[in-house]
């Protein structure tokens, strides 16, 4: 049979699929404004050798062995597309969505292909340029996602019932019913992650004073799920930070830093709400901007170049001056920890710290200080624990799968702790932890660290019978 | 049958999430790390197992259409490129490791576990799979075995042929052997046959893979020289005192320019070569032979002859050393790597050859090599899109494997022949030599059904 003919029949067997005759050598590149690849950034995908030495780093490769899911293959797609070779096919389409934007290929890349500057402007053009019924009336994404996550107040606002139906054992009670399951999809997700009641305490006050010899004068960043799902932890780290000789201040009208819209292909409301972060902190006040949950942290070091336009420069100052706390501290030089905290634990990286801003080794080495913490190191620790922003949501199978995974390697490991730096992965791992019924805390690093400079205990959780029996088998 | 029914069989044999057949989707499958050919297969498949493996390879030898077999792609001659109208099956689904005998020092793995999987799976163990190629942490154990993969540690302990004491194998007409892993001097050594062969012979679906101790001391030192010349003297002569270093890894200024930007190794810019030697073995005796080593550099005038104190710091120059290739990215929008082999003590003359050879053909030519093993690995800074430089490219990539046949090396160490140097195949072997070869492969696969157009030609065709 000849080529043309082959080709046919495997046209007539998908008729769905327009993808265009292929032609290795033909380079047409007509990226025109209409081409979905017109915002990427063209220069990185000449830098890909294709010689696949990043295959192995990405989470979806690792799950189907299919180079349609990992980052030589994704980004094949997008150069084709770039290219004007072929048009964006669903299935193309799929495996693009597919993408964690974990960014673990850029750490494995020694091409140094900046993938997120492809994938991140690629997906923001399709879901721009998709006008598919289903996504413009997408209630939960305009609803829920734009409007309701990035704003810390309207959530705390919405989880006060669900918070005293916790405490009121409802939920649980619920959710070992598998009723929680009759929530029509993406909402039922979405009520599995909420974490168990805590008292979220006070909102933080405008200023908070070093303890001892002053150090530095820093800006905490606080952001918006972080605040109304984990303000304990922000506590935690405002007072290691005061611990540290640091004035703390925590400057008023601040926001989300936009990237649950920019993920959802809503550049222009993520511009409004960095433009808003850029008039909270005056940059000049402070040595430095600090946050504490990796996600947030990768997208302020990114203003400088997601938008382009008279603000530019000043975001690009802005973004000099953000660093993680746990960057910041280690080259501050920490503070001796005073309190033993006798537990094995384990670090999980969240891909937006060790991945998006290579803080890898800072956690780990303030970790290794506090006395008598057994560290153990995490299989696959870089690998993604599946939550990815809001991926958990809009890719439940995938992420489901990956969070198995992340807790297969956090078992073998045998800690009683799991420490993570970002809200997505604090909350992906609770919700693995507690549908398995295992006793592992997970935790803040900043949090156990704050334990031992108060010199207090860390109390265990005891699981369920079930969950003993797990964590034993491994 | 038409090709829509083979896919329906496929499938059926598979279940349909383990078919690809959407040209969309299979595009990305057109070649692996050799991307200067190219072509989209007929369909992709993911078996878990040899009988799937056997069920596919014997649908498409009814249809009359070639297999090949995949693994993670990282291969740099086009090995698992498809052939037109081929099948690919790819092997990353099968990567369970199945079991570990520290006791044997053996291990059975699936032919998708990736080398480094491996190790790391034995860690704490004392033991280590030891051909490790610069792509270990991401080529699988199937993908060595098939190219017979080396990687810098091979110097001392050997390629993969060395490592692997037996195989179960599909073969053309889909049926499904065992060879090894007892050794049995009443059959014929076939495990080593395959290994290497490029998936022509059989298609791997298990490995039972030898497993090495641990050294107890190791010592890692980084030399610097003013030229390559001096460098690649130092490397003979070290190899002509009967010292067998555990690895001896040459880079040159060019590809240290990429290296520096990624990595930040510290070499002074000043530095036209550097060499990269691993003594290791026993505790006792190590620190005398390092000292002969250096003195031995000494006679070529090192810049600086720097020691690695720490376990990091040694990681860091393997990891420099083994991303070397990947950061080519930094120069050049697109390269082809070449893998010729030279007798040690023509380490000097061969590159200066690749000089005079990169100017001839106005192609900028950076070097990095197995120095102790005679391997040398110049890549040639290309981009796909000039296809008048992409030309000459390939025209010098040949003088240099031509000038390595002169100087009694190979055309290949380890990435294989693939489709890349299927035209030397004659430079290098007598006729009568290739057509031994091919009686083997007819042997084993009558059909020429597997990998068809790559190693050696299809003489049937």
């Amino acid at each position: 049979m000849n080529r043309r003919k082959w080709w046919d029949s495997l046209h007539s067997a998908h008729p769905t699929d327009n993808f265009m005759n292929f032609s290795s050598q033909d380079n047409t590149n007509e990226s025109g404004e209409d081409n979905l690849a017109a915002g990427i950034a063209y220069d990185q995908l000449l830098r890909c050798v294709h010689c696949g030495l990043c295959t192995s780093s990405c989470p979806t490769y690792l799950e189907t062995g299919d180079e349609n899911n990992g980052p030589r293959g994704r980004i094949q797609l997008i150069r084709l597309v770039a290219d004007g070779r072929t048009d964006l096919t669903d299935r193309m389409r799929h495996h693009l969505e597919l993408c964690l934007d974990c960014r673990a290929c850029e750490t494995a890349c020694p091409s140094g292909v900046q993938y997120g500057r492809l994938i991140e402007p690629f997906r923001q053009a399709i879901e721009a340029k998709d006008t598919r019924l289903e996504k413009r009336w997408d209630i939960f994404r305009r609803g829920i996602l734009l409007n309701l996550f990035p704003y810390a107040d309207r959530l705390r606002y919405v989880l006060r019932p669900m918070r005293m139906l916790q405490r009121l054992g409802i939920v649980s009670a619920i959710e070992r019913l598998g009723l929680l399951k009759l929530l029509p999809g993406r909402l039922g997700r979405l009520a599995q992650m909420l974490p168990s009641p805590t008292r979220p305490g006070p909102r933080l006050p405008k200023f908070l004073p070093a303890v001892g010899r002053k150090r530095a004068r820093v800006a905490f960043f606080v952001g918006c799920v972080a605040d109304a799902m984990f303000r304990p932890v922000h506590w935690a780290t405002v007072r290691v930070l005061q611990q540290n000789g640091c004035d703390v201040f925590v400057p008023r009208g601040q926001g989300c830093c936009g990237a649950i819209h920019l993920h959802n292909g809503d550049p222009l409301g993520a511009r409004r709400l960095a433009d808003a972060n850029l008039v909270a902190f005056e940059l000049d006040r402070y040595d430095a901007i600090l946050v504490n949950h990796g996600g947030c942290g990768a997208m302020l070091k990114e203003y400088g170049h997601h938008w382009h336009d008279g603000l530019q420069p000043h975001r690009a100052r802005f973004a000099d001056k953000v660093k993680d706390v746990h960057e910041f501290l280690d080259n501050l030089g920490v503070v001796p920890f005073s309190g033993r905290i006798e537990v094995s634990a384990t670090y999980h990286d969240s891909c937006h710290l060790t991945h998006a801003q290579r803080v890898a080794s800072a956690p780990r080495r303030l970790l290794a200080k506090i006395p008598g913490l057994d560290l153990r190191e995490l299989p696959e620790a870089g690998i993604c624990c599946g939550a990815g922003g809001t991926y958990n949501l809009t890719e439940p199978e995938m992420s489901d799968q990956l969070s198995r995974r992340k807790l297969d390697n956090i078992l073998s490991t045998g800690a009683q702790v799991v420490l993570t730096a970002n809200a997505g992965c604090l909350l992906q791992i609770q919700r693995e932890v507690r549908q398995a019924g295992l006793g592992l805390q997970v935790m803040h690093p900043m949090e156990l660290m704050d334990l031992s400079y108060r010199g207090e205990k860390l109390e265990l959780k005891a699981g369920s019978e079930k969950g003993k029996m797990k964590m034993n088998v491994s | 049958m038409s090709n829509t029914e083979l896919i329906r069989k496929l499938r059926a044999a598979l279940k349909p999430e383990n078919v690809l057949s959407v040209p969309s989707e299979l595009v990305v499958y057109d070649c692996d790390a050799f991307t200067v050919e190219r072509h989209i297969p007929l369909a992709v498949v993911f078996p878990r197992s040899a009988v799937q493996v056997a069920e596919v390879v014997r649908a498409c030898s009814d249809h009359g259409c070639p297999v090949v077999a995949r693994g993670a792609g990282t291969g740099l001659a086009g090995g698992c490129t498809p052939p037109p109208n081929g099948v690919v099956i790819v092997l990353t689904r099968m990567n369970k490791i199945l079991d570990i005998r520290l006791r044997d020092a053996m291990a059975l793995v699936e032919p998708g576990v990736l080398n480094l999987q491996l190790t790391n799976a034995l860690s704490g163990t004392g033991y280590h799979f030891a051909p490790d190629p610069s792509s270990q942490g991401t080529a699988t154990i199937g993908g060595n075995v098939a190219t017979n993969a080396g990687g810098p540690h091979t110097l001392k302990y050997g390629v993969t042929v060395n490592h692997v004491a037996g195989l179960e194998v599909v073969l053309g007409d889909g049926s499904i052997l065992q060879f090894g892993p007892v050794e049995d001097p009443a059959a014929l050594d076939l495990a080593r046959v395959v290994c290497g062969s490029e998936g022509t012979l059989a298609i791997v679906t298990k490995i039972w893979a030898k497993l090495t101790k641990n050294p107890q001391a190791c010592r890692t030192i980084r030399a610097t020289f003013a030229s390559i010349d001096d460098a690649s003297q130092a490397v003979s002569q070290i190899i002509a005192a009967g010292i067998v270093p555990a690895a001896l890894e040459l880079m040159d200024r060019g590809i240290l320019d990429a290296v520096e930007a990624a990595f930040a190794l510290g070499v002074p810019p000043e530095a036209a070569a550097v060499l990269i030697i691993e003594l290791d073995g026993p505790e006792a005796g190590l620190d005398s032979l390092l000292e002969q080593v250096i003195a031995l550099c000494r006679n070529w005038n090192p810049g600086e002859v720097l020691q690695a104190k720490t376990p990091a710091e040694r990681e860091l120059l393997w990891k420099c050393r083994k991303m070397a290739v990947g950061a080519v990215g930094r120069l050049s929008p697109g390269y082809m790597i070449q893998d010729g082999v030279v007798p040690r003590t023509r380490l000097p003359h061969i590159f200066r050859r690749i000089l005079e050879i990169a100017a001839k053909h106005r192609v900028r030519i950076v070097n990095v090599a197995h120095a102790g093993d005679g391997n040398v690995h110049p890549i040639l800074l290309l981009d796909e899109r000039d296809r008048d430089l992409t030309a000459r490219a390939k025209a010098a990539s040949r003088e240099v494997l031509e000038e390595c046949i002169t100087c009694g090396g190979s055309i290949t160490a380890e990435h294989g022949v693939g489709i890349e140097k299927i035209e030397l195949m004659e430079k290098l072997f007598a006729p009568a030599d290739l057509r031994a070869m091919h009686r083997v492969r007819q042997a084993f696969d009558p059909a020429s059904q597997l990998n068809p157009g790559k190693k050696y030609k299809t003489i049937c065709q």
